[in-house]
């Protein structure tokens, strides 16, 4: 009799120990959860919290007196700080001075004075872009002013003609080597471009194949090869594409380097795998009486799969379509490979001319040391992850939308 | 059916006869909702010790759910809410401080689909032991691994390849195995959720046979779908229809003689 | 139907590019430097190729220290993901409520949307000052191009890839296995971590490989956050450069295609294929076994 309570004791100690390893387990799942969901809430706290800055510019408000004739804006813009502050008479402290305002103050002012000529030999009142550094200071981050110039920026921002405002730049400009200047036009153009092209070469071509593999192709041993080979492609790394990019699509097709269209046919055939993928589970989840309606009316097969089958099959073949496009909007390896990592100031006109992308653009800025790149870097993946964000939202809401159980 | 006999919640009780053994559980007002769809209402239960309790009824009338609340295996679907009391010997199975795990120890179960783990013969059975911490040396759990298989009735069969795995073996055989798996933990209780619904009718009666050859040491509750199962195997059935336990009683008369006219209506073949 | 035909075989016709376009160029380059030098040399230092007094190529292109640094920084990323992301797998699937998992999941899946270029930032801006300064706090020397960093962050990457895929093979597990254990009176732990991982184990291998295959060829990630310069060393601390990384460098900018040096990029992207095809043709292989056993 005592042995079996005995027993029975032991069995409730060892229970207790479990009942333990049962707590610990399911600790170490919650902690397994958070280690992601952490990372998620950083990465986002600080993409907001420095990148937003990037969309404020400082602007300074000069008064330069345009000469009747002769195009030295720069030396118009050098002079009208000069007036401004006629203490300055060092050639080093001059060289200070001058650093208040960006490289890019001539060319606004340029701009301004072509558009309206009768502003020669006027007074001309105008916002100019202020320096990275002066921005930066103006910002909160550790200045690398001297103390004389943030003496000057004091004194520019009590008589109020020191001020920030809305960054359009950032929108409207191209790549710059100064800071205050660099924009992502160009990077969103070709991003934009790369897509498109991406999404008119991967949609067809995808959508034609998983109906054929899903609805007319017989189960033979091409089949199979072309499935197998399809899974693989899915699982290739991208850079591998770049790699077949630059080999076939420029060496041996003579394509442009840097040009959206070879960018978007890379990325088309990275996408392609996605979109088959996705297309034969949305195809295969349309019960088979759809299809033995349509042909008992009459339908021929063709006819039956591309009125009847593949409209209902394309809530769940859009959302792989957008998730492919996503990712695509995203990748940046095979970009490099194909020359789309480039100096580009000019907007592209067509799918030819040079661009880069929105995440090259991310790369390219991360590498430049200056303090202002940083922040437009992390504008700029604000932007991308904007755009990629939202298109994986609205996937999941179509998959939501159109989950039809049948 | 008549609205009238749908009201009629109380089941009408047979009186028993004099030998009644006592109860091992007792059910009171158990009510079970999954989410708001109520599944089982008012349900009142005695099981008695060591005879087969049969649960027969058509599908869907809540049977399988009854029994799952027994050891409480509904803990495990979210959304089920339970409302009343079972009662293992005198001990509240929901009360807030009973352990699951001990519970099941002493109620096991035995399921529609043989479910054995992808292990071998041998340590399908030695899981619950083993977990349990019910044997201390390496003599001891082979002596529980055979005892039990031998109370399945398996041991002549499997004994020369007890590490081939359990899924190796046949429909019936696997059925036998999982019966050997619950009987290890020596539960006081095994719940059946019909158990010879996967199988043969020669498997079946293999299993028949067993389960009679068991309930001398244990007490047996059985879900079936088979009024001649109930029959065979039963000393008491309960009736269940449409969530509610209509009639139940001595499986003889509840057969030969049903009160109500839902249970007349289901073992005459009417309805089911 | 003959459109229909034409499309499919753009898949194929794909694969058969990139196997010529790699090992035409591959071949061009071992006629420069012999295979055994490129797959067993220990010394990797292309730049010195292109100078005019250098006679061919030979010591310089030995891939080893790259295939080194590839698998220490997978091996720091697998180390993260697998267990986290199967952790995380393990919690959404069999303890999570059903809001909680409404809600985690689809944030998780968050992470996997996330472009590589902005995990590479992230590595090379925030991560690997904060080990440097860590390492320095306790008197450890941690390069700011540490492998570490990278791997830390490329593990962080793939823990929603892992347990999208762990929990696919969790969940494909049948319900009456879990009953069984949970019958017998196992706690949930031990059901899961003996009925239910067992039974699952194939498709989280296959899952894990696929994790690898991915690891090995990510490339942002380590290109800005990894080093540059060829270094054999198994301390994570250190920086270490990997075939990736070397594939970029050697194909940005301006590029003659006679040179070895260019040339070296294609016979190390063959190797990533052909490394990457083997761990995929495997994965799925295993996955798919696995899916049709339960099905």
């Amino acid at each position: 009799m005592s042995e079996i309570a005995e027993k029975k004791l032991r069995m409730a100690a060892i229970r207790k120990k479990r009942h333990r390893a049962e707590t610990r387990f399911r600790l170490f799942g919650m902690a397994a959860v958070s280690v992601g969901l952490i990372f998620l809430a950083v990465l986002f706290a600080v993409v907001l919290f420095s990148g937003l800055s990037a969309f404020k510019q400082t602007v300074i408000h000069l008064d330069i007196p345009v000469e009747a004739s002769g195009d030295n804006y720069q030396a118009m813009v050098k002079l009208s700080l000069r007036n401004a502050f006629q203490d300055v008479t060092s050639r080093r402290h001059k060289r200070e001075l001058y650093a208040l305002v960006s490289s890019g103050a001539a060319y606004q002012l340029k701009d301004r004075v072509q558009a309206a000529p009768v502003l020669r030999g006027t007074m001309v009142s105008i916002w100019v872009t202020a320096s990275a550094d002066v921005d930066m200071a103006i910002k909160g981050e550790t200045p690398r002013l001297t103390d004389r110039q943030l003496a000057w920026v004091d004194d520019l921002k009590t008589k109020e003609r020191l001020k920030t405002q809305f960054n359009w730049r950032f929108f409207t400009g191209g790549d710059s080597r100064e800071p205050e200047l660099a924009g992502i036009a160009v990077a969103t153009l070709g991003s934009l471009f790369s897509v498109f092209v991406c999404l008119a070469l991967s949609f067809p071509l995808g959508v034609l194949t998983a109906v054929y593999l899903e609805e007319f192709a017989p189960r033979t041993r091409w089949t199979d090869f072309i499935e197998v080979n399809i899974n693989n492609l899915a699982a290739v790394p991208s850079i591998v594409f770049g790699l077949l990019g630059l080999a076939v699509f420029l060496n041996a097709f003579g394509l442009p380097r840097s040009a959206p269209l070879v960018g978007g046919m890379v990325l088309a055939l990275m996408t392609l795998p996605t979109i088959i993928i996705t297309g034969r589970a949305a195809l295969k989840a349309v019960p088979p009486s759809i299809r033995e309606a349509a042909l008992a009316v009459g339908a021929s097969p063709l006819q039956a799969v591309f009125h009847h089958v593949l409209p209902l099959a394309m809530p769940g073949v859009l959302t792989g379509t957008i998730i492919g496009t996503a990712r695509a909007l995203g990748e940046t390896a095979p970009l490099l490979m194909i020359g789309m990592v480039a100096f580009v100031v000019d907007l592209p006109e067509t799918i030819l001319s040079p661009a880069t992308a929105l995440p090259v653009q991310v790369f390219l800025w991360a590498d430049s040391p200056e303090r202002g790149f940083e922040e437009r870097t992390i504008a700029a993946i604000l932007i991308l992850l904007l755009f990629t964000c939202l298109m994986n939202l609205t996937a999941v809401l179509l998959r939501k939308k159109y989950e039809i159980r049948w | 059916m008549p609205a009238s006999a749908m009201e009629n919640t109380q089941p009408k009780v047979h009186i028993l006869d004099s030998a009644k053994p006592a109860a091992k559980m007792t059910i009171e007002h158990l009510t079970v909702f999954y989410g708001d769809k109520p599944a089982l209402h008012d349900v009142n239960l005695k099981i008695g010790s060591n005879r087969v309790t049969a649960l027969i009824g058509p599908s869907g009338c809540g049977k399988s759910t009854f029994i799952r609340c027994l050891n409480r295996m509904n803990d495990v679907i979210p959304g089920c809410r339970i409302e009343g009391r079972v009662k293992l010997d005198d001990e509240d199975v929901y009360a807030p401080g009973q352990d699951v795990v001990n519970l099941r120890t002493r109620i096991g179960m035995v399921f529609q689909k043989p479910n054995p783990f992808p292990k071998s013969i041998y340590d399908n059975v030695a899981y619950g032991p083993k977990i349990h911490g019910m044997c201390e040396t390496k003599e001891e759990r082979d002596a529980i691994v055979l005892r039990s298989l031998d109370r399945a009735g398996l041991l002549d069969e499997v004994r020369d390849r007890l590490r081939a795995p359990g899924t190796s073996l046949s429909g019936g055989q696997q059925q036998r195995l999982c019966i050997a798996r619950a009987i290890a933990v020596e539960p006081d209780v095994i719940l059946m959720d019909e158990p010879c619904s996967a199988l043969d009718p020669i498997a079946t009666a293999r299993i028949e046979e067993l389960i009679t050859e068991l309930k001398e040491h244990y007490t047996i509750v059985i879900v079936t779908h088979s009024m001649q199962q109930a029959a065979r195997l039963s000393q008491k059935t309960a009736y269940f229809h449409l969530g509610r336990l209509v009639e139940e009683g001595d499986t003889e008369t509840v057969f030969a003689d049903p009160q109500d006219e839902r249970t007349r209506d289901y073992v005459m073949g009417r309805i089911g | 139907m003959g459109v229909l035909i034409a499309c499919s075989t753009v898949a194929v016709l794909t694969t058969i590019g990139i196997v010529l376009s790699l090992v035409f160029e591959s071949l061009q380059f071992f006629r420069m430097v012999p295979v055994t030098d490129f797959l067993f040399g220990i010394h990797w230092s292309p730049q010195m190729a292109i100078r005019a007094d250098q006679v061919g190529a030979s010591g310089g292109f030995g891939a080893i220290p790259l295939l080194a640094g590839t698998f220490l920084i997978s091996a720091i990323a697998l180390t993260v993901s697998g267990p986290v992301g199967l952790y995380s797998a393990i919690y959404i699937a069999e303890y999570a409520s059903p809001r909680f998992r409404a809600v985690v999941k689809p944030l998780l899946e968050v992470l996997a949307g996330i472009p590589t270029v902005v995990y590479g930032f992230f590595a090379a801006l925030f991560v690997a000052p904060l080990l440097r300064a860590g390492g320095e706090s306790i008197g450890l020397a941690v390069s700011s191009e540490s492998a570490l960093a990278a791997g830390l962050v490329m593990g962080v990457m793939t823990i929603p890839f892992v347990s999208s895929i762990a929990d696919d093979a969790i969940t494909a597990v049948p319900n009456a296995l879990k009953e069984g254990a949970l019958g017998v009176g196992a706690t949930r732990s031990e059901m899961i971590r003996q009925v239910v991982l067992p039974a699952a184990l194939p498709g989280i291998a296959g899952g894990m490989l696929l994790a690898t295959s991915r690891v090995i060829g990510e490339t942002m990630i380590v290109v800005m956050a990894a080093g540059l310069t060829a270094n054999l060393t198994l301390n994570p601390l250190e920086a270490v450069t990997t075939v990736t990384v070397q594939i970029v460098t050697l194909l940005t900018g301006d590029q003659e295609f006679d040179s070895a040096k260019t040339l070296s990029a294609f016979a190390l992207g063959l190797l990533l294929f052909i490394v990457t095809l083997i761990l995929n043709v495997i994965a799925l292989r295993i996955v798919k076994t696995y899916r049709e056993q339960y099905e």
